[in-house]
């Protein structure tokens, strides 16, 4: 049935049936990629708004003539009254040197640099701590302590992974259009290198839809192969891409969305494809075929 | 029975307008020169003609019109009955679906057998599949093409090539079929062969219209003829000159 329709119109000669698989396959490498972003940046911004962010940090600012040992100390006594906290860990001095010593260059501290003392906090899972709360409390005892205020910050990253994914979306609908309008510039080209055979089937009685058919089967087609190289490239860079977010040990590292519902929306993006380069190529062929005779 | 009736009130409306009606037509292609001018003649149901003319004469153009490749500039032309100067296009498909073509450079697409070049008015008005293969088949073989069913046109010759053209032209038993010099490369057997084939067709009901130059095939085969010279029509439209 295919055949029937496919050869009469013989367009899998034409040039662009040589470079429009490409055009697609690139086309949907970059609307899989883009729409993965869109995914990984919803499940992450999710994932901050929910909170799911469980660590705080506590600074102690050094005070002259004061052990800071000591209020280190006095501060574990405060937090471990307070419910929710389920590990105080103080992160040693050499480990404070060399998160320093990052952006200054190892050995390039100055022997007197008045370094804070870092306590982490692990919150109890689904448990929600008031930070401004528990810097009063621990500023009633210790003056000189700060808490890190995450939530702030984590808002304003949330912003900005949805203003990502908004901008992912609107590249999704930039290819989207990008392959209407390449699908409507090769089948006008298609309908004018094939115009003699176009007006022989014509004069046979043949009806526009009838020649529309062999220019919508072509581009499905043509989508349906580009599409499949482009998913495959994708799946491939996807999983390189999820083999490098495994290894970074972030709490704000964003998830991969690997569930089957992801992968059946990446991999129906080729079949969508296909029928936008269907759809657009009918719709073209009528409205040009209506100006012959 | 009702069907019948209104069949036969068709084909007495045909008889009276005429198959094919042509009044004061000129034509022209687009900004050019007249190529016809002020024709009329009118062609009856069942009718067998040959369109004769020195080249230039404007066969070509005539034949445009009736197989409404082309719309008059001036006159009327009336086809089955339908007046075709103001029919719409899905209209034109309709009629054009009864009117067989052969072409006077054939027009074979050189990507498909013969067979499908053949089958393809009748792929185009929707035939089953297992009727085509069947009739295409037996036509081919009676043009003498039995063996050549699957060849491409660039491997034929330009005899069997026009001879698929004819094939083709008639595969849908078109109720008007026009040829454009359909036997210009054949010999005088395969000529006559192929004007018994034509006749044959006219006897069924076909009505037939060809433009040639072959005089030996005309008084052989006497039919009405219609006479062009410089885009006039010089025989009388409705007494046709006899040869």
């Amino acid at each position: 049935m295919v055949r029937r329709f496919s050869a009469v119109v013989p367009l899998q000669g034409d040039a662009p049936s040589r470079f429009l698989p490409w055009i697609f396959a690139l086309m949907v490498y970059l609307a899989v990629l883009a729409l993965t972003g869109v995914l990984i940046l919803h499940a992450a911004v999710e994932r901050w708004q929910r909170g799911e962010v469980d660590t705080l940090t506590v600074q102690l600012l050094p005070i002259q003539g004061v052990s800071i040992e000591a209020q280190i100390i006095e501060l574990r006594e405060v937090l471990a009254e307070i419910d929710g906290i389920s590990r105080v860990r103080v992160v040693p001095h050499a480990e404070s040197v060399a998160l320093v010593e990052q952006w200054l260059g190892e050995g390039n501290l100055p022997p007197g640099l008045p370094l804070p003392r870092l306590v982490d906090l692990k919150l109890e899972p689904g448990h929600a701590l008031d930070t401004e709360a528990l810097t009063i409390k621990l500023q009633s005892t210790l003056s000189n302590v700060t808490v890190d205020d995450a939530k702030l910050w984590l808002d304003r990253l949330a912003d900005f992974g949805r203003s990502l994914a908004l901008l992912a979306i609107a590249v999704v609908f930039l290819i989207g259009l990008t392959v209407v309008a390449t699908v409507v510039f090769t089948t006008r080209m298609g309908i004018s290198i094939h115009h003699n055979v176009i007006e022989l089937l014509h004069l046979m009685g043949a009806r526009d839809s009838y020649v529309a058919v062999q220019f919508q089967h072509q581009a499905m087609w043509l989508g349906l192969r580009g599409g499949m190289i482009g998913i495959v490239f994708a799946a491939a860079t996807i999983y390189a891409l999820y083999q490098v977010m495994k290894r970074m040990e972030t709490p704000l590292a964003p998830d991969m969305p690997i569930d089957h519902w992801t992968w059946a929306l990446l991999a129906a993006v080729p079949i969508f494809t296909a029928l936008i380069a269907m759809v657009t190529a009918r719709l073209t062929a009528l409205r040009e075929l209506v100006k012959l005779p | 029975m009702g069907e019948k009736r209104r069949s036969g009130n068709r084909f007495a409306v045909w008889r009276s307008l005429g198959l094919v009606r042509f009044e004061n037509v000129w034509m022209r292609y687009g900004l050019g020169p007249e190529v016809l001018r002020d024709v009329r003649f009118e062609i009856q149901p069942g009718e067998f003609r040959y369109l004769v003319g020195p080249s230039g004469a404007g066969k070509t153009s005539l034949l445009r019109l009736m197989y409404l490749a082309h719309r008059p500039s001036s006159g009327l032309i009336s086809m089955f009955g339908a007046d075709i100067t103001t029919a719409s296009r899905r209209e034109l498909m309709n009629l054009r679906r009864g009117i067989g073509v052969v072409f006077q450079d054939y027009r074979l697409l050189p990507h498909l057998s013969a067979l499908d070049n053949v089958a393809l008015p009748l792929r185009v008005a929707g035939a089953k599949e297992s009727q085509v293969r069947e009739h295409v088949s037996e036509l081919l073989a009676w043009v003498g093409l039995a063996d050549h069913i699957h060849a491409l046109p660039e491997s034929l010759s330009g005899g069997q090539q026009q001879r698929v053209a004819i094939a083709r032209a008639v595969i849908t038993r078109p109720r008007l079929l026009v040829a454009d010099e359909p036997t210009g490369n054949l010999d005088e057997t395969l000529a006559q062969r192929l004007l018994r084939l034509f006749e044959e067709l006219n006897r069924i009901g076909t009505t037939v219209v060809i433009a040639t130059h072959n005089k030996t095939l005309v008084s052989r085969n006497p039919h009405p003829v219609m006479t062009l010279d410089s885009g006039e029509l010089h025989a009388d439209p409705l007494r046709v000159e006899a040869v």
